[in-house]
């Protein structure tokens, strides 16, 4: 807990505050909570978006961007111009208001969430009582953005990959947010600060992280599934899915519009990565104590970054869900699991943790997850696939 | 009656407006969306911030989308251009008096505008969510039954595809 280091950005902003005249400040006081937040994961943005496609390449044994700056890492400078002065085309026979409102919508909300995400020691936008309430109410709004873009389009590929994104995403919001009811349940608030600061207490060496219980392991791997589906994201892509809908909702989109989806996209992600980072990774403190002594933004970022070489990993390593697939696991699968977790958690309370919590809940959630696998697919009888119309 | 007041009530006025009068039923879902925001808006003015949170939630994001999905559906994808005012607009004015005439006397006769002081703000998560599971549990155990039933019963429509003999498919599923 080295103290100004730790605190410099808060630091940092109050003296700059302290510049300017007094009926100023609160304004600038917001300014500056904004301006960063956009900035900083703006520019994560540009620069995951060149790791992607380098990782990408890797993993699939080529050498991936390597031309624009230092090994290529000026990429996404280059693509931002490009995608600056391309031309804006818009289809005749498309919902002109609409079609130009939706990427807004797709963005707005996203940057909206990244105000409640505690960066660091008293590094939060706002401190709302309901904050975990607030990230949900937010993300639930770019559905609708999705909708708007592939309706007004006027495309029927943009149509369907817009209904796909909304049905998957509506699917993958009731596992993502039972995952995050458990986590609210057993800390007892809803503001991310307080969950942050309830897991940043070491017991012994190692930090009161909720992954480190039984129901927050279970948790946090239901809620790491279904954000990835939420972000839309391989293999969730299914809306996007170029082999058979082109680009789904935004094929339409071109030049800056269809970087603004990008960019929702990422940050959607980026933020869904923070929040699981607060909820189940102890936000900004360290997981041991003896390593308490590096700036707590530093873990946060820390963090985020090891989850998106996860994802990264992820996109380059499994192949695509098929539709009826991508369902059957959230309700069948996921969602039965989230609420058996609640009970975990319950029990996990009055039992008192420790040793014996373990072994009670390990054993009930093994159970559940078996023969929940188990009974998903013994209903199934895989035979030799017969087509309708194909044979 | 402050500026933020101001523009929130016209946000929510002029898009409840619009989503009756606009030709396009997709365009007035959205506008529907619009007012939905600007009502959540209302409730975290009045420090409410719970209610508002789970108005954008749940009216932002599920209603409008199922408001959305049935016009596709029940339309098929193409937006018909509705009749702004059909024939039965004489007893929709009279079943719009008689329901604003309703809340309005039921809410001059409560106790909140007798005396307009008397409730202090305790709209956060915590307190509601006591009341809830103490005062008012049985209306949310009435509430929890018929979201169940509601279930069940979607689930029900969907079943019947599954039993009907699908030629030679067997692993036809329903999403």
């Amino acid at each position: 807990m080295s103290g100004w280091l730790d605190q410099i950005f808060v630091l940092l902003k109050r003296w700059a505050v302290g510049l300017f005249p007094e009926p100023l400040q609160p304004f600038i006081s917001i300014l500056l909570s904004i301006a960063p937040i956009i900035a900083v994961f703006g520019l994560l943005f540009g620069i995951v978006t060149v790791l992607e496609r380098k990782g990408l390449g890797r993993i699939q044994n080529r050498l991936g961007p390597n031309r624009v700056g230092p090994y290529g890492f000026l990429q996404f400078v280059a693509d931002g111009i490009k995608a600056l002065i391309k031309e804006d085309v818009v289809p005749a026979a498309a919902d002109r208001v609409v079609h130009f409102i939706a990427p807004f919508v797709m963005l707005v909300p996203v940057l909206l969430a990244y105000s409640v995400l505690p960066f660091g020691r008293g590094m939060t936008a706002i401190d709302f009582d309901a904050g975990v309430l607030f990230f949900f109410a937010a993300g639930s709004v770019t559905e609708l953005a999705l909708f708007m873009a592939g309706w007004s389009s006027r495309n029927k590929y943009s149509l369907l990959g817009a209904l796909r994104a909304i049905a998957q995403m509506i699917s993958y919001e009731v596992p993502l947010i039972l995952a995050a009811a458990v986590v609210v349940m057993m800390m007892g608030s809803l503001s991310t600060v307080a969950i942050v600061e309830k897991q940043a207490v070491f017991s012994g060496i190692l930090a009161n992280w909720n992954i480190f219980t039984p129901w927050g392991l279970a948790a946090f791997l239901l809620f790491i599934v279904a954000a990835v589906a939420e972000s839309n994201r391989s293999p969730f892509d299914l809306p996007e899915g170029e082999s058979e809908i082109i680009a789904g909702y935004f094929v339409e989109y071109s030049g800056f519009k269809f970087a603004l989806f990008f960019l929702g996209e990422y940050l959607g992600m980026f933020a869904v990565s923070g929040l699981a980072i607060t909820l189940f990774l102890g936000g900004w403190s360290a997981p041991f104590s003896f390593l308490d002594w590096l700036p707590s933004w530093f873990w946060f970022f820390a963090k985020l970054l090891c989850f998106v070489a996860f994802y990264i990993w992820i996109r380059g390593t499994l192949p695509r869900l098929r539709m009826d697939q991508l369902m059957n696991f959230a309700w069948k699968f996921l969602i039965p699991l989230g609420l058996f977790n609640l009970i975990i958690a319950a029990i996990w309370h009055f039992v008192g943790g420790g040793l014996r919590g373990w072994a009670i809940c390990g054993a009930l959630l093994l159970a559940a997850y078996t023969g929940l696998g188990n009974a998903l697919f013994k209903r199934r009888k895989w035979t030799k696939r017969t087509y309708r119309y194909a044979s | 009656m402050t500026i933020s007041f101001i523009i929130l009530a016209i946000l929510v006025l002029a898009g409840a407006a619009l989503a009756m009068s606009l030709r396009n039923l997709v365009h007035c879902a959205l506008c529907l969306v619009l007012s939905f925001t600007g009502l959540a808006g209302l409730f975290l003015q009045l420090q409410a911030q719970f209610v508002g949170f789970a108005q954008i939630l749940v009216y932002g994001g599920a209603v409008s989308i199922l408001v959305v999905f049935a016009i596709l559906l029940t339309r098929s994808g193409d937006t018909q251009e509705s009749a702004e005012i059909n024939r039965d607009w004489v007893i929709g004015c009279w079943i719009a008096a008689i329901v604003f005439s309703t809340l309005a006397m039921a809410l001059l006769s409560s106790a909140f505008f007798k005396e307009p002081q008397a409730v202090p703000g305790q709209a956060d998560a915590r307190a509601m969510g006591h009341e809830l599971m103490t005062r008012y549990v049985l209306p949310l155990e009435a509430v929890a039954l018929l979201l169940t039933a509601a279930l069940i019963g979607a689930a029900l429509i969907a079943m019947p595809e599954l039993r009907k003999p699908q030629g030679h498919a067997p692993d036809k599923e329903v999403a």
